[in-house]
């Protein structure tokens, strides 16, 4: 098992490192390439998010599993302003900067767990794990 | 910084997309179409995303800003060779591609702008 590593994001080019590592763990979790696709798409949004709204953070890269079933779970945290109405936030169309609002709603779809931390002031932690089918 | 070459072939410009494009490449490669777009009059633009693994919102974004942009240059624009898990993600993403035109290959788009011309005249 590849061992749980911490990526910063602090640029446009640290979000391609992180699809690109993200990538490689989703193949070696044996994931789909539906899947993979599907959690790499995920990566980028969130990466960008921290980027854009925290103006950076960093996210842990880890390999999980549970009995046969194995998988790979994000957790991207930054210490941004947080969002104050995390409900809204989730809302498909709402957005409070320049993206198209699908950043948070989108990327949960995308995911089989998805989690979220965030309060004003407190920056933003925001876990998702894909599993292997 | 990557940049993406634009090839012309008669009146169609043609970009492939062939690395893992960060946000500032994709912004300078939609000035440099529109650029490009006027200096050679072309009336028709082809993305191939053939080789590309994601499409985010931020490259969505960029193929329907680019779509709608040349069509203010009185250019059409298709984007060619999406590969099925990007197709299923975006469905899933929720991102609306914003009438952007598509075609299964670059043999398949070329012959939908010819059609799409045609139609016009």
């Amino acid at each position: 098992m590849t061992a749980a590593r911490e990526m910063p994001i602090a640029s446009n080019g640290d979000v391609v490192l992180v699809r690109q590592y993200v990538r490689g763990v989703a193949v070696e979790m044996g994931l789909s390439l539906v899947d993979q696709t599907k959690v790499v798409t995920a990566a980028s949004e969130l990466a960008r998010n921290a980027l854009v709204y925290a103006g950076g953070g960093a996210v842990r890269v880890e390999t999980v599993e549970n009995g046969r079933r194995r998988g790979v779970r994000l957790t991207f945290s930054d210490e941004g302003p947080g969002i104050p109405d995390v409900d809204r936030a989730m809302t498909d169309g709402w957005s409070s900067g320049t993206g198209l609002g699908l950043g948070l709603s989108g990327s949960r779809r995308l995911v089989d767990e998805f989690d979220l931390e965030s309060a004003p002031g407190k920056g933003t932690v925001v876990t998702v794990t894909k599993w292997g089918r | 910084m990557e940049r993406v070459p634009i090839l012309k072939i008669g009146d169609i410009l043609i970009v492939s997309i062939q690395v893992d494009l960060e946000d500032q490449s994709v912004l300078t490669l939609q000035e440099d179409l529109a650029e490009a777009v006027v200096k050679h009059a072309a009336r028709g633009v082809i993305i191939d995303i053939s080789v590309v693994e994601i499409v985010d919102s931020f490259i969505g974004r960029m193929l329907a800003t680019i779509a709608g942009m040349s069509r203010m240059l009185d250019a059409q624009t298709v984007v060619v060779g999406m590969r099925p898990a990007v197709a299923i993600t975006l469905v899933e993403l929720g991102l609306n591609l914003g009438g952007v035109r598509t075609a299964l290959n670059l043999e398949k788009g070329i012959a939908l702008l010819d059609h799409v011309r045609s139609a016009a005249r």
